[in-house]
């Protein structure tokens, strides 16, 4: 991939990652898929089948549709596409099945909406700021973080392989923080309304926008060191910002009110019984709290992308339920940061490489060992390699602890999947792999959290005005 | 799935055909004693994949046989492995073929091309990028030991370290009797280098060590075979068999074209199939050996290889469609130099075995390793703008025709027109084979289409690479250095 950025001239090169990833992404398709596979095929099924009124209560299959009302008419509009490659898949009693027409038209609806993951990352390339970069065009911020975020593989892997929807999703989230960049705040707060309203899974980064947009939008000018000029409050734009969450959720939960299934459908997207709701909003009211505490001195859209990232990675540590993939919730809105500063670009680093071994769990069949092993160590290895090529003048990106942990990475892949099936415990202690694995990994990521928290509090203000 | 750089998923069928005799070469020479390795027997029916490459394949098979009876013996227990297939049995034969892929042929392919002079270091790693992104190696999984080796081979002759390029090349010939597609430029560069050194002198020394060199590699592979002649004879009947007549399938050559319009399989004697093929091959390739042995250069020496291999593919006996990649590696080594004809004969090669890989359900990698490899080399060379005269090494031999055909200066046009007319033509035949049912009575047409397209083009890159040897004089070289 590299020499094919090497050989493009001009601006040519965008176009040629991602050429390249999606023709990776179409030899993806014959791979393991999970169950998330049929999970996409019975909403497709319903959402064509059933009359709206009739989608959140269809419980034939046990995967009921547990995303909000946008997803759902996503879900309705592939469905007309997908009944020109094999009516069947829309039939709501066909459980699991899976032809290979269906199994090609779902992975080329998963390569085809990526083309907003694409678009957005174009976007987020221009709030790069390149000018202290090298003339060599691979090693240019913005070459580095579209490789980074276009061929990331947390993402192919979850995407292409494992099977979700998350392209395009994160595509609108990486959308609106390159419009909160580019100071076009309206329209950040618009796209990340909407993007709620397709996987509720986003509210755990929900406060940080919401404490800057009040912070930066709603206050229009600061004291000269700083800090809120309290008498600069505009209410007209807290009223505009109001509104458009307001309609789009009317937009999304309307149809719902109308038909008195509000509490069935919160039900579906929240789902837990009396008694967990305080084991589930505590964490979050916590990590709530800890991003809050800042709220006076978080200036500029980076301070913002900190904040954002330190909220899903405090959800993602001490939230409830939560699923490894939602690691490439702060993954990728870091990489936004590694190409700025060489402090972020080491957090980065750990954060992406512990988080991505996290999700190796994921593909346990014996054909995707192979492509996992090979797919993560050229990721790996690019990204820390540009990294470091970008960071060069700086003082190293890593101490010798960091390192040590990263490459203990390495011994702990062979021995849980290369030398543990030939040993005794096999029998015993079958899930000594995946302990080890997370653990080691949960200390990897910690570690990253406490490492950006401290970088976040340290920040000096003066450099933060600067920024702005 | 071979190559790192591209991951064709693990769901794709193995090619059953060439995955169960590499199984089954593993069970017969971990459970059999040497002697009977080639030997039909009620333990070994040679009907049922037998062994009919040299002994080093034999060798290989028995220690990844090792392996496998380390991680699971049912795998290549006698009788009851047959037809054995599972995930993790798929795995294992798969890493064996990568590992091997990435000690010998990798490595091969990024020296030569560190070693590639004039050019700089982007370049540089374009070139070895296109190469290794070629889809019919990657596509091909399995056996592709005999081509890093033979690539090993020509690096070592060409930076002049002959006693190592030689040994690498001789273990090659031993890994698959087909390198001996590539001998003939081998010997002739060789000797070439020695008549330069003067048979007096140290070009007789050099002679006597390659002689050594030589014999020493083929007695210590063959040491097991050597002790009887019926050994050695049963093997080479393996090796050879010339009982199985000019062409079995479709395969782009000669033959097999020719056949649509007389079926020589059946008019001519079998003994005189062998003779006129035989002497069509050598007609062939003799002018751009005799000259590589009368100038010995590296340039020539890897043309040469191109053309000889082409000559072998088009006019030998029992050629296979997979052995179109003995061509191909020769062509990827020379893909600096003509970047546009390599590319595009590289394109043809892969649609050669279009028949092959639909049999394997490989279409969609197909398309998807073609296009990536398209692009990759569209742009690190930008071919299209590299179409004259001058680049495709057509100078001298237009300035010839000139002389007498003043009006012959059209040559890079034809070229480029032929280009489009060929990936049109290309592209039509892949759909068609691929949306339409063949005609109930002409069941064999979309694949004997293919095979007669190709082999087309092939006779036309014949006469191409044929040219170029012939007219690569010094006198063009000198004039080179002086513009």
């Amino acid at each position: 991939m590299a020499a094919l950025g090497i050989a493009m001239g001009g601006g040519n090169w965008f176009s040629a990652l991602a050429l390249g990833v999606t023709l990776l992404k179409c030899l993806l398709i014959p791979t393991y898929h999970s169950t998330d596979f049929e999970v996409h095929r019975n909403w497709l099924a319903i959402t064509h089948s059933l009359p709206v009124s009739q989608w959140y209560y269809e419980a034939t299959s046990e995967w009921t549709l547990d995303y909000p009302p946008f997803f759902a008419w996503f879900e309705y509009a592939l469905s007309h596409v997908a009944k020109y490659f094999d009516q069947e898949m829309l039939n709501v009693r066909n459980l699991n099945y899976s032809s290979s027409r269906t199994l090609l038209f779902q992975r080329f609806s998963v390569i085809f909406t990526d083309a907003l993951f694409v678009y957005a990352v174009h976007e987020c390339c221009k709030c790069i700021d390149g000018k202290k970069a090298g003339k060599e065009l691979t090693e240019k911020p913005k070459f580095i973080l579209s490789v980074l975020l276009l061929w990331n593989f947390g993402l192919l892997i979850v995407d292409h392989i494992h099977f979700q929807y998350n392209g395009f999703l994160f595509g609108l989230m990486l959308l609106s923080i390159a419009r909160l960049f580019q100071k076009r705040h309206m329209e950040g707060a618009f796209l990340f309304a909407v993007l709620l309203h397709f996987k509720h899974i986003y509210l755990y980064v929900a406060p940080a926008y919401g404490v800057y947009l009040l912070r930066s939008y709603c206050f229009t000018a600061n004291k000269p060191d700083g800090s809120i000029r309290w008498n600069s409050f505009s209410f007209v734009r807290v009223i505009s910002l109001g509104l458009i969450v307001f309609l789009v959720s009317a937009l999304s939960l309307g149809p719902f009110l109308a038909l008195n299934q509000l509490p069935q459908v919160l039900s579906r997207l929240f789902p837990f019984k009396r008694g967990l709701c305080h084991a589930y909003w505590a964490p979050n009211f916590w990590a709530l709290y800890n991003a809050l505490d800042k709220v006076l001195s978080i200036i500029g859209p980076r301070g913002f992308l900190r904040c954002l990232i330190l909220c899903a990675l405090s959800s993602f540590l001490f939230g409830w339920h939560v699923h490894e993939k939602a690691i490439l919730l702060a993954v990728l809105p870091m990489s936004l940061l590694s190409v700025g500063k060489a402090g972020d670009a080491s957090i980065f680093l750990i954060l992406t490489t512990t988080g991505h071994y996290s999700l190796f769990p994921l593909l346990f069949t014996a054909p995707e060992l192979p492509t996992k092993i090979l797919l993560m160590l050229l990721f790996t290895t690019y990204s820390i390699s540009s990294l470091k090529t970008l960071f060069r003048k700086e003082k190293p990106l890593f101490n010798w602890l960091e390192t040590f942990y990263l490459l203990g990475l390495g011994p702990l892949e062979v021995f849980c999947e290369f030398v543990f099936p030939f040993t005794s415990w096999k029998l015993k202690y079958p899930f000594i792999p995946l302990l080890l694995t997370s653990v080691y990994c949960a200390a990897g990521i910690t570690y990253a959290w406490f490492k950006l928290y401290v970088s976040v509090l340290s920040d000096p203000p003066s450099s933060k005005t600067k920024k702005q | 799935m071979l190559n790192p750089l591209s991951h064709p998923g693990a769901g794709k069928p193995p090619m059953f055909g060439d995955y169960e005799a590499q199984r089954h070469w593993q069970e017969i020479t971990f459970n059999l004693p040497i002697k009977q390795w080639y030997f039909n027997s009620s333990d070994n029916n040679l009907q049922y994949w037998g062994l009919d490459y040299p002994p080093l394949t034999a060798y290989h098979s028995l220690l990844c046989a090792y392996v496998a009876k380390f991680i699971n013996p049912d795998w290549i227990a006698l009788h009851t492995s047959r037809g054995y297939e599972s995930q993790a049995h798929k795995l294992f034969m798969r890493t064996t073929v990568l590992i091997a892929d990435l000690l010998i042929y990798i490595p091969a392919v990024v020296l030569y091309c560190c070693c590639l002079k004039e050019i700089s270091t982007k370049k540089k790693v374009a070139n070895a990028l296109c190469i290794l992104l070629y889809p019919g190696l990657i596509l091909i999984d399995y056996g592709h030991f005999h081509l890093g080796f033979a690539l090993w081979g020509v690096l070592g002759v060409s930076c002049d370290w002959d006693l190592l390029g030689s040994l690498a090349f001789c273990l090659a010939i031993n890994y698959k009797q087909m390198e001996l597609y590539h001998s003939l430029p081998f010997f002739c560069f060789l000797l070439g280098k020695c008549f330069k050194k003067g048979l007096k002198g140290k070009g007789f020394v050099l002679l006597i060590k390659l002689a050594c060199t030589v014999v020493a590699s083929f007695i210590l592979c063959w040491l097991p075979f050597c002790t009887e002649r019926e050994q050695t004879l049963q093997v080479l009947r393996r090796l050879f068999p010339v009982d199985r007549g000019l062409f079995e399938d479709k395969v782009a050559n000669i033959w097999c074209s020719f056949s649509i319009f007389l079926k020589i399989k059946e008019i001519l004697p079998h003994h005189f199939q062998i003779i006129i093929s035989f002497c069509f091959t050598f007609l062939s390739l003799l002018p751009a050996c005799v000259k590589l042995t009368l100038q010995p250069s590296s340039k020539g020496f890897r043309f040469t290889l191109v053309s000889c291999a082409l000559s072998f593919f088009l006019f030998s006996f029992q050629v296979h469609e997979k052995s179109i990649l003995l061509v191909s590696l020769p062509v990827c080594l020379v893909l600096s130099e003509i970047p546009f004809m390599s590319t595009w004969f590289l394109l043809v090669s892969t649609f050669s075995m279009l028949p092959l890989l639909l049999k394997d359900e490989l279409l969609m990698p197909l398309v998807v390793t073609t296009i990536a490899f398209f692009i990759a080399c569209a742009t690190s060379f930008s071919i299209f703008e590299k179409t004259s005269e001058e680049e495709l090494q057509l100078k001298s031999f237009s300035l010839s025709v000139r002389k007498y055909l003043p009006c012959f200066t059209f040559l890079s046009r034809i070229i480029q027109y032929l280009f489009l007319i060929s990936v049109i033509t290309m592209v039509l035949l892949t759909l068609i084979t691929v949306t339409l049912d063949p005609p109930q009575k002409l069941p064999d047409l979309f694949s004997v289409l293919v095979c007669f397209v190709s082999c087309l083009h092939f006779l036309f890159f014949l006469v191409y690479f044929n040219i170029i040897i012939m007219w690569d004089s010094k006198s063009g070289r000198n004039q080179k250095k002086i513009n």
